[in-house]
């Protein structure tokens, strides 16, 4: 009965981290420029993979298998915000620019806290 | 099952593709590629799971771990033209760290 | 302390990735992962700072939960965002003040703001965070300053 429901559970992950995967590509193409398509991308990386890697770890169980598992997801949490904010940070220094919603973006949110 | 978790994410490494040929500045392409990487490691750790041989996870890490180093490289590479730059000329906040690392 | 902890991590590290459980394999590992110990006093990077474990039962009892919770969160308001027709974005760029006290703090609020799909760090500073984020009421919730609080509680010392 556990095992059922361990199973249900872990192809309910799986299937959610594959349709997480292909919203952030879709994202990723819809999106108007490139600090939003960042955003896309954030959410393959910080959603679809683990969701993925957390529906296999339950299939396999307590083996080495599972541990390598989360060792790709940790690993992948560490370094994905690196890789991304190096990239924000280039970009900016290069002078791509956010195209922003509104003009006065500092003025918004620190005042009416 | 994992057929079909493996289909999904190929049609997300197709988005990413799709985003790396069009990109109009060099950060998009870097972006889309980074992605596809991460896709890449997930769709080997799916297939290692559907064919029945976890061996394929090795190489899901070894790719893990050489996505981050390589996008780093690739941007510091067009910032500063060279890989062996230091790279503390820009800021002044990280002046006294890297003072005091020699 | 330090240093043996930074050894079982390495040691644990060889088993995983190695996978055989033999008697010359293991004492392989063993020694590598003494050696990169030494090397790493010589060069005095297994500090507080380089190998923060002190932080690891909170962060993994108190903060990574909470994380969890805000990055599927925001997860689903970005997943809404992309999967509707009109695609309605406000894209917007906040200056945050940070609280915190060491770099790893700084670095862990940095990071958490850049995992949660929706924000991202585009320039870190020593207590100003410049921050883009998709949508206006994103750009909001982390202004409320709940994170910050968060993270600040987190790196406190014991």
């Amino acid at each position: 009965m556990t095992s059922q429901i361990i199973d249900l559970a872990s192809w309910l992950l799986i299937a959610g981290g594959g349709i997480f995967c292909m919203i952030g590509a879709l994202g990723l193409l819809r999106m108007p420029n490139f600090f939003t398509r960042m955003h896309a991308a954030s959410l393959i990386d910080s959603l679809g993979a683990p969701m993925l890697l957390l529906g296999m770890i339950l299939q396999s169980g307590f083996t080495l298998v599972s541990a390598k598992l989360l060792f790709i997801a940790l690993l992948l949490f560490f370094t994905s915000p690196t890789a991304t904010h190096a990239l924000a940070r280039a970009a900016r220094a290069r002078g791509v620019g956010p195209d922003l919603a509104e003009e006065l973006p500092t003025a918004t949110d620190r005042e009416d806290k | 099952m994992f057929e079909s978790a493996v289909i999904a994410l190929l049609l997300a490494l197709t988005g990413a593709l799709v985003r790396a040929l069009l990109g109009p500045t060099i950060f998009d392409r870097t972006q889309a590629v980074n992605s596809s990487g991460t896709l890449a490691m997930l769709l080997l750790a799916a297939i290692g799971f559907m064919n029945g041989r976890p061996d394929f996870l090795d190489i899901a890490i070894i790719y893990g771990l050489l996505n981050v180093i390589g996008t780093i490289a690739v941007l510091k590479f067009f910032q500063y033209g060279d890989l062996g730059d230091p790279g503390n000329n820009a800021d002044d906040s990280d002046n006294e760290t890297a003072g005091s690392a020699k | 302390m330090r240093l043996v902890s930074t050894f079982l991590v390495l040691f644990a590290f060889w088993l995983l990735l190695s996978g055989f459980f033999t008697a010359f394999l293991m004492v392989a590992g063993a020694v590598t992962a003494l050696l990169v110990v030494l090397f790493s006093r010589r060069m005095d990077i297994a500090d507080r700072e380089g190998h923060p474990v002190h932080l690891a039962p909170r962060a993994v009892l108190i903060y990574w939960p909470w994380l969890t919770k805000e990055i599927i969160k925001s997860s689903w308001q970005v997943a809404t965002v992309i999967l509707q027709p009109g695609l309605p974005i406000s894209p917007t760029l906040v200056r945050l003040r940070s609280t915190q006290k060491t770099d790893v703090g700084r670095t862990v609020f940095a990071n958490s703001i850049t995992l949660t799909p929706g924000t991202l760090t585009v320039e870190a500073g020593r207590d100003e965070f410049l921050v883009h984020a998709l949508t206006r009421s994103g750009a909001r919730d982390l202004a409320s300053g709940e994170m910050d609080r968060r993270v600040s509680e987190f790196e406190r010392e014991l």
